[in-house]
């Protein structure tokens, strides 16, 4: 019992990180613009919020950075894919190639490849109480952001407008709404969102900066939005479901029964998951009708 | 259905008798070198249905998507009510007082009716769908038709799916309606109802301008015309006493003569269908299909294709009539190799050739010319290497390609099917209509026993029109066998020999072209039985 209380308290955290980054990805997928460059705005949300809280002492200001880094790449994706309408691929791998080499570059710079230091970092609320005792960034991803997302899709002028620049952006230019600000403002918010999804691991989770810290996550945000068909909840499902076999096999690591199965095994364990899950979920999926389609006035 | 409402008054004046509702002077538009515009001045009248009458690339679209702000005019003013306004998006349009039904309808197709009335008017807070809702149903109330605000765009048909984009214009209190090519989608019946709504419309004060290359339609609702040839006004004139063949001949620039010609544009022949000279050739079927069933996509959910009987003769061509994505396209694909049928048989000549692929096809005497003849050609490559890709065998000298011979074919099939074109320019360069005739060249200098065409005139000038159809009705007299599978009822008219109409996968009825009038098969195309029709 205790075991199980302490799996879903991990997952609820290591879920976080991936609920941002898959909620801002799916906003902007629903504008039908598929950012690759997702990986790399996490890595970069990682290192910035860890480089200010380190220079500031303020996880908080941390977070700011994050931001700021998260809306410059949703930025840079725009003009690359917006803008210029370059192949989204090729834009989004290389944005994520620029930003991870960028922090690494600067992390270099500034700590010469030596340790680097513990930050303040974000406390737990709810101390000792199982399951509840979270982040405040966990709580807001799951109980504002989530929902108000989900609202947002469904119920708002903002909402419909992005469905329909996603689906059919000849009929949302015909109808007076721009295509390049709705896929513009998307990509600023996905890209915002993703990047506190990677601040949460160094500003709350880990309070430090390693290489390879987001170990992927990104991509499988991209996975968790086609799983989830491109709606919240699903992907909020997603998210959970991932770390929540992230959060086991870290258990079964440690436990006596599996000291034989190689840990890398174990560590793949999640991901081996994602692609099952793809595999028999994936087939049939209705893609948003203008998915990496430049628009360009005829 | 609610009980029906007195209709939503618009607020905004319609300007006086005098003055035009909306006034065009000097409206020029080039792409690259093509002019597409050249100076046009229009004068829009309320209350009034005006044609815009010209062949494609005539320039109707062009300036119509110009008065939208869809396109952006190069030269020349925009006057409504007399005051001269700047449009360069949709959304000036819409401020003005336009709305505009586009050719390829503007429409979300997830979404329901009533979120995609709301698109052009949508802020970024929170939806009132409740109040959309209402001006849904106003709107359908004020042009008389019934429609359910909140089904879904995708599950309605394509005259439904027009009606929509009619609501969507009225919701602004539009007084000017653009439509462009309005009835080229649509059944014989649902062209009724349109032009039924239209003249609601006008009566309630509106000005609507329509583009049409359909005569015959023109005479029937509008009041006045105005002929686009070349990017110019040839003339604007009252419809009243306006002769068809007159028409005709102001929108294609000189005398038209022809059956087919005729028959496609629309107006009365002296020669009658049943009067078609009779191929000499032995009454021997070359294509035989019995129980023919393909399975359907997931989101058809249902079979494409329903024991689907039909046969073709040598010397005839059989039109295969319906409305689009009645499975149409998945016949095609089965006849030419690119599908399989769950059940029933493919005869080719007697020989069973069920879920036989391309080549086995070919080589049994079956051409094909697809309806996305973009998708049949490689436009990268050059016109003579096109011509040899389905028979490169035949053109090899060991391993290479024999290249003198390739453009030696070239050049005879360039010649003989009159391609605008050199052997070495790459397809894609070429206009839709020489991409046809090579493709025309490429699969008819086999002489198939067995022709399998789909659209094959859809997007072409009239020229390049009846030099399709007329090659087609010479495979006829030739005494192969044409399956010709058309969205177009008059083109279907003009060439067949008999007709079948698919409705939902099934063959719904099967008439001798005699037989067959725009009514009857328009009924069977919106499901009518044959008892039905023929009753």
């Amino acid at each position: 019992m205790t075991t199980l209380i302490a799996l879903v308290g991990a997952a609820l955290v290591s879920a976080t990180p991936l609920l941002y980054a898959t909620l801002g990805e799916l906003v902007t997928e629903r504008t039908g613009i598929l950012n690759l460059g997702i990986e790399g705005t996490m890595y970069a949300g990682a290192f910035a919020g860890f480089l200010v809280a380190a220079s500031t002492g303020s996880p908080w200001l941390g977070l700011l950075g994050a931001v700021v880094v998260g809306l410059l790449s949703g930025l840079l994706m725009g003009l690359l894919t917006v803008t210029f309408g370059v192949n989204q691929h090729v834009a989004g791998i290389g944005t994520t190639l620029l930003l991870i080499g960028l922090s690494e570059f600067v992390n270099r710079l500034k700590y010469g490849g030596g340790a680097v230091p513990q930050i303040a970092k974000f406390g737990l609320l709810f101390r000792d109480v199982p399951v509840a005792e979270q982040y405040l960034l966990t709580y807001i991803g799951f109980l504002v952001l989530a929902p108000v997302m989900w609202w947002v899709l469904r119920g708002s002028g903002f909402g419909l407008r992005v469905r329909a620049v996603g689906e059919n952006p000849e009929a949302a230019d015909a109808a007076g709404i721009s295509v390049t600000r709705t896929r513009y403002a998307a990509l600023l918010v996905g890209g915002a969102l993703t990047a506190i999804g990677g601040a949460v691991l160094t500003l709350a989770i880990l309070g430090s900066f390693t290489l390879n810290i987001t170990a992927g996550r990104g991509w499988v945000s991209i996975a968790l939005v086609i799983f989830a068909r491109w709606r919240v909840w699903p992907a909020v499902f997603g998210a959970l479901l991932f770390a929540g076999v992230d959060a086991l096999q870290l258990q079964l690591a440690i436990s006596s029964t599996f000291e034989s199965v190689p840990r890398e095994l174990l560590i793949a364990l999640p991901y081996l998951v994602v692609v099952a899950t793809l595999a028999i979920s994936g087939r049939g999926v209705r893609y948003p009708g203008a998915y990496l389609r430049p628009y360009r006035r005829a | 259905m609610t009980a029906p409402q007195p209709a939503a008054q618009p607020t905004a004046s319609y300007g006086t008798g005098h003055t035009p509702v909306v006034e065009l002077r000097g409206i020029r538009k080039a792409f690259g070198d093509l002019l597409a515009n050249d100076d046009i001045d229009l004068r829009l009248r309320r209350g009034e249905v005006h044609a815009l009458l010209g062949e494609n690339g005539a320039g109707k679209s062009t300036l119509m998507r110009g008065l939208y702000g869809l396109v952006r005019p190069d030269a020349g003013q925009v006057l409504v009510d007399g005051r001269p306004v700047s449009i360069t998006s949709p959304k000036d349009a819409i401020a003005a007082g336009i709305g505009m039904v586009t050719q390829h309808f503007a429409l979300v197709a997830p979404m329901t009716v009533t979120e995609n009335v709301m698109l052009s008017s949508v802020g970024l807070g929170p939806l009132d769908l409740a109040a959309a809702r209402r001006q849904v149903k106003d709107a359908a109330a004020r042009i008389g038709v019934a429609i359910d605000p909140d089904a879904r765009v995708e599950a309605l048909s394509i005259g439904e799916q027009q009606r929509v984009e009619i609501l969507k214009a009225l919701v602004h209190d539009c007084r000017v309606l653009l439509l462009d090519e309005p009835t080229a989608v649509l059944v014989p019946q649902d062209v009724d109802a349109l032009f039924t709504t239209l003249r609601r419309l006008t009566e309630q004060g509106l000005a609507v301008l329509f583009t049409s290359h359909k005569l015959h339609e023109v005479s029937a609702i509008c009041d006045r015309v105005t002929v686009l040839r070349r990017g110019r006004v040839v003339t604007t004139r009252d419809v009243d006493g306006a002769q068809a063949r007159e028409l005709a001949e102001l929108m294609v620039g000189r005398p038209v003569t022809g059956v087919a010609r005729d028959a496609v544009l629309g107006f009365e022949t002296d020669e009658a269908p049943a009067a078609r000279r009779d191929v000499d050739v032995p009454a021997k079927t070359v294509l035989r299909v019995r129980g023919l069933t393909v399975a359907g996509t997931a989101s058809q959910g249902r079979r494409a294709l329903f024991d689907v009987k039909l046969h073709v003769d040598a010397g005839e061509v059989l039109g295969v009539a319906g409305v689009s994505g009645n499975g149409q396209r998945e016949l095609v694909d089965v006849l030419t190799g690119m599908r399989e049928p769950v059940a029933g048989s493919v005869e080719v000549d007697g020989v069973d050739l069920t879920g036989a692929g391309p080549q086995r096809l070919m080589d049994a005497g079956v051409g094909r010319i697809p309806e996305d003849r973009h998708a049949s050609v490689v436009p990268d490559l050059s016109v003579e290497d096109n011509l040899v890709m389905e028979h490169l065998d035949e053109f090899r000298r060991g391993p290479f390609v024999d290249r003198r011979k390739v453009r030696a074919h070239a050049n005879r099939l360039i010649e003989e099917y009159a391609i605008k074109a050199g052997p070495t320019d790459t397809v894609g360069s070429l206009s839709g209509g020489n991409m046809q005739k090579v493709l025309l060249a490429r699969v008819l200098d086999r002489e198939p026993r067995l022709v399998i065409v789909a659209q094959p005139t859809r997007g072409l000038d009239v020229g390049a029109t009846e030099y399709v159809q007329r090659q087609l009705l010479r495979q006829r007299e030739r005494g192969a066998g044409v399956l010709l599978v058309s969205e177009d009822l008059d083109e279907l008219l003009a060439l067949s020999d008999r007709l079948v109409v698919l409705s939902e996968g099934r063959v719904a009825g099967e008439l001798p072209v005699q037989e067959a009038t725009p009514e009857r098969l328009g009924l069977l195309m919106a499901g009518g039985t044959i008892e039905e029709v023929t009753a």
